[in-house]
């Protein structure tokens, strides 16, 4: 019972904040709301005693992405944004493949919500604490998709420092008027 | 108990809120964000149904995608970046070169 409460309030906090997200017209406001949705989502990973993935979710997205998110917002100056409409013209197509999704997809879960029972036996942890779990399964199976994410994510680096460049006037990466 | 459809059903509503948001704004900042959220959604479908089966490989891939929500977001910046300072705007509509 006390666990239907707890996901009930983080639950609506993350719907609540990700809608006010985005509808609002400041985008620092919705990068606020960015940050109440991620750490109530924490807080359902919690919920389902997934204590590593939580404080990796807190320490890289509340850490990381959103105060790059944040920085960038600062760089940008947003005011002419606040004088502009905030939407684009496809609203109604937007809310039609919206309906269409949320339909599909509660339409499935419902229709396959027999196939979600689990035998009983299995729900104790085969080794004692979540983060050593994480990193046993991680390092001794996954070692290869773990080392090409780290190329991703170097990749990712040099990307990121080569877009956000500024090319010189008359240099090979200029951009013609 | 919380069961299984509880956390689905949160994953449906938070990955739709962030489609709307993906195709109905015009900063691109915003967009972003909505992507952050419709990937944070998937990584509540891999935790629960990890959670669920006692096995820890959802947990593993729920951190693939976090790198690659890092990633994606990294770029994404830097190409808010580049497009500011070359068109002086953040709003993916006046960002047309490459349509006809």
């Amino acid at each position: 019972m006390l666990q239907l409460v707890i996901f009930y309030i983080f639950a609506t906090i993350a719907v609540v904040s990700a809608i006010l997200l985005i509808t609002r017209r400041n985008a620092v406001h919705s990068a606020m709301f960015l940050a109440a949705t991620l750490l109530s989502v924490a807080g359902v990973f919690l919920s389902l005693r997934a204590e590593f993935l939580a404080g990796v979710q807190v320490i890289v997205y509340v850490g990381g992405i959103l105060v790059l998110f944040v920085f960038v917002i600062m760089l940008v100056p947003t005011d002419r944004v606040m004088f502009e409409r905030r939407y684009n013209r496809q609203g109604r197509i937007a809310l039609i493949t919206a309906a269409v999704l949320v339909g599909e997809l509660v339409y499935a879960v419902i229709q396959g919500r027999d196939a979600f029972v689990f035998p009983e036996e299995a729900l104790e942890p085969a080794v004692e604490g979540n983060s050593q779990w994480v990193g046993t399964v991680l390092y001794q199976n996954y070692l290869l998709p773990f080392e090409i994410a780290s190329i991703l994510l170097l990749v990712a680096i040099i990307g990121a420092v080569v877009l956000s460049k500024k090319s010189k006037p008359g240099g090979e990466n200029a951009v013609e008027e | 108990m919380v069961s299984l459809e509880h956390y689905l059903i949160l994953s449906v509503v938070l990955f739709t809120i962030g489609v709307i948001g993906v195709l109905s704004r015009r900063n691109i900042l915003i967009i972003l964000m909505s992507i952050e959220l419709m990937m944070n959604a998937v990584n509540i479908n891999l935790i629960a149904f990890s959670s669920q089966l006692q096995d820890v490989i959802g947990q593993v891939f729920a951190v693939f995608v976090i790198v690659v929500a890092a990633a994606e977001a990294a770029v994404g910046l830097g190409i808010v970046i580049a497009m500011f300072s070359n068109k002086e705007t953040v709003n993916v509509g006046e960002i047309d070169l490459m349509k006809w």
